[in-house]
């Protein structure tokens, strides 16, 4: 068995429980934004398809490729933006 | 891995969890996004291979591709996140998570089918997992997204249904056991396709015997699942980073999932498999009751002079208000009344609308300060001495059969008792009922009167009227 492997599940399933343990004080009134701003955090998928991309050779591998990484990217960048957009109106009146 | 690359990625760890820390709360929640997506940035131009090397090193045409695809993502992103009105966005957060859940799919079965390598039977699983997790994502997520779009909003369901999902979701299950100790059999390739596929059925059968009302939840729960298919692809290709933020999302997730849940005093397993609404019988069970009860209808005007000379008002939207737009008209009674003296609060159901927060976000976008708007906990013990309760869009969620009706399919949810307030004013197209589909008591009670028409329509109508009073 690969050393690494023992390692990574310790990570695991610590960041099971800072997930859990970081939002169990959040109010319902930032569910929205939050679920907005975790969805953009698995955007890093948008990592996966580069590494992909960078090693793909065939025609189809580079195609799959290539819409993972626009996939990833769109989920990245939008998920990033919208919860931006929506928490740009928690702002305080403006008097 | 180097160590400089070791510490990089403790170091965006860190910056995904204090993102998410202060996401919690309103004062910081905008520094939080944007602290999560500069460790996105800072992941994304350290990015390093399995093997180590640094991956923006050489330029080949793969790495044009790669710039091309990003740029079109962002695009994507960016005519969405910016081009979509307020009332869409739980549409958008299903959309992008679909697009997560394909991405994490599409890597996971790149990775798999590579060819001339050995898989160990831990990257296998992990490969499998996310394959499997992230294409049901993937199409259970433009089921979510068409389902609030108004496409087949009603559940779909037939008899066997879950037996015949439950058959699918074994035979996958099945397939990706045999994979798992066969990853170079002659037959893989062929199984592995089959498999893919029906994973991607298996999404869309997951999803349609559901509600439109219950999307949030749903997009909550494939939300964490594509954060989970993300982990198991940080697994597959070693990269430390996304195990981190894949399994951040997936538990935050399920929690987020299960808090929605418990705020319609529902378990899991019966938003997910028990089709609610879709049977006729639920709406019988109030109607009984109500044989010889009449609702008592009102005039905008009349209304205006209830809520102009009311010391305390207490307004409930709900998704009627997000579908008339007319969050806006909301704030604009709102201020007109707060200037007349009038102490205006919103009650805000942790249910309310299609997400959690969806009412807030709406609210905020007319500029309404969030100090005003109540939690439900909070609101409840104060409801006797309002005078006016202004329901707007808002059904189940004041329904007082959650309290007096042990039959009736939402008995022990936790409702707004709206109907503690002195007058109720209930704003409404039509006497339809609400999403789960049962009769609302509180249009009948005596201290009930509704107001029939369009929201935003009705409010207009409203703030010319407390105007001129």
């Amino acid at each position: 068995m690969d050393p690494n492997i023992p390692n990574i599940i310790f990570i695991f399933v610590l960041a099971i429980f800072v997930g859990i343990e970081v939002i169990s004080k959040v109010p319902s009134m930032l569910h929205t934004p939050l679920m907005s701003g975790t969805n953009a955090i698995h955007g890093i998928i948008l990592f996966g398809g580069i590494l992909v991309l960078a090693d793909a050779a065939s025609p189809l591998t580079l195609t799959l490729g290539f819409v993972a990484v626009v996939f990833g990217s769109a989920n990245v960048f939008g998920g990033f933006m919208v919860t931006d957009r929506m928490l740009q109106m928690f702002k305080k009146k403006k008097k | 891995m180097n160590s400089i690359n070791a510490y990089l990625i403790i170091g965006i760890s860190v910056l995904f969890i204090l993102g998410i820390k202060l996401l919690a709360s309103p004062k910081t929640a905008r520094i939080g996004n944007l602290v999560a997506a500069a460790g996105m940035l800072i992941a994304l131009l350290t990015l390093h291979k399995p093997t180590g090397e640094y991956v923006w090193a050489d330029w080949t045409f793969n790495y044009t591709l790669i710039a091309i695809a990003t740029v079109i993502g962002l695009i994507i992103g960016a005519i969405g996140a910016y081009s979509v009105k307020m009332t869409s966005m739980p549409q958008m957060v299903a959309i992008f998570n679909g697009a997560g859940g394909g991405a994490a799919a599409l890597v996971a079965s790149l990775e798999f089918t590579k060819p001339d390598q050995t898989v160990t039977t831990f990257l296998a699983i992990s490969m499998l997992f996310a394959t499997l997790i992230g294409s049901l994502s993937f199409s259970g997520s433009i089921i979510a997204f068409l389902k609030l779009e108004g496409k087949f909003e009603k559940p779909y369901t037939f008899p066997g249904q879950n037996i015949l999902n439950g058959l699918v979701l074994l035979v996958i299950l099945g397939l990706c056991g045999w994979l798992t100790f066969n990853t170079t059999d002659g037959n893989a390739a062929m199984a592995f396709i089959v498999m893919f596929s029906l994973a991607l059925c298996f999404g869309v059968a997951m999803v349609m015997p559901i509600g439109g009302a219950d999307m949030p939840v749903v997009i909550s729960l494939l939300n964490s699942f594509t954060g989970l298919a993300v982990a198991a692809d940080g697994f597959a290709i070693n990269n430390l980073a996304m195990v981190v933020a894949g399994t951040l999302v997936g538990s935050s997730g399920t929690l987020l999932t299960l808090l929605m849940c418990k705020a319609m005093n529902r378990p899991v397993s019966n938003v997910l498999f028990g089709a609610f609404g879709s049977s006729g019988g639920a709406s019988a069970a109030g109607a009984g009751d109500l044989a010889g009860k009449t609702v008592k209808p009102i005039q905008a005007d009349e209304v205006a002079v209830l809520l102009a000379y009311a010391q305390q008002v207490v307004i409930v939207p709900g998704y009627g208000m997000a579908v008339a737009q007319a969050q806006h008209q909301v704030a604009e009674l709102s201020e007109e009344l707060g200037k007349r003296g009038v102490e205006v609060r919103f009650a805000i159901h942790p249910v309310a609308g299609r997400m959690p927060g969806h009412m807030n976000v709406l609210l905020a976008e007319a500029n309404i300060p969030y100090e005003q708007l109540c939690e439900m906990e909070a609101i409840n013990p104060t409801m006797d001495r309002v005078d006016v309760c202004l329901v707007i869009g808002a059904n189940d969620v004041v329904n007082p059969a959650a309290r007096e009706d042990k039959s009736s399919p939402i008995y022990g949810m936790p409702i707004i008792d709206a109907d503690h307030a002195k007058t109720v004013i209930v704003m409404k197209r039509s006497m339809a009922a609400g999403f789960a589909g049962i009769e609302n008591l509180l249009f009948y009670k005596d201290n009930t009167r509704m107001l029939f028409g369009d929201a935003k329509a009705s409010l207009n109508a409203l703030v010319a009227q407390v105007k001129a009073s």
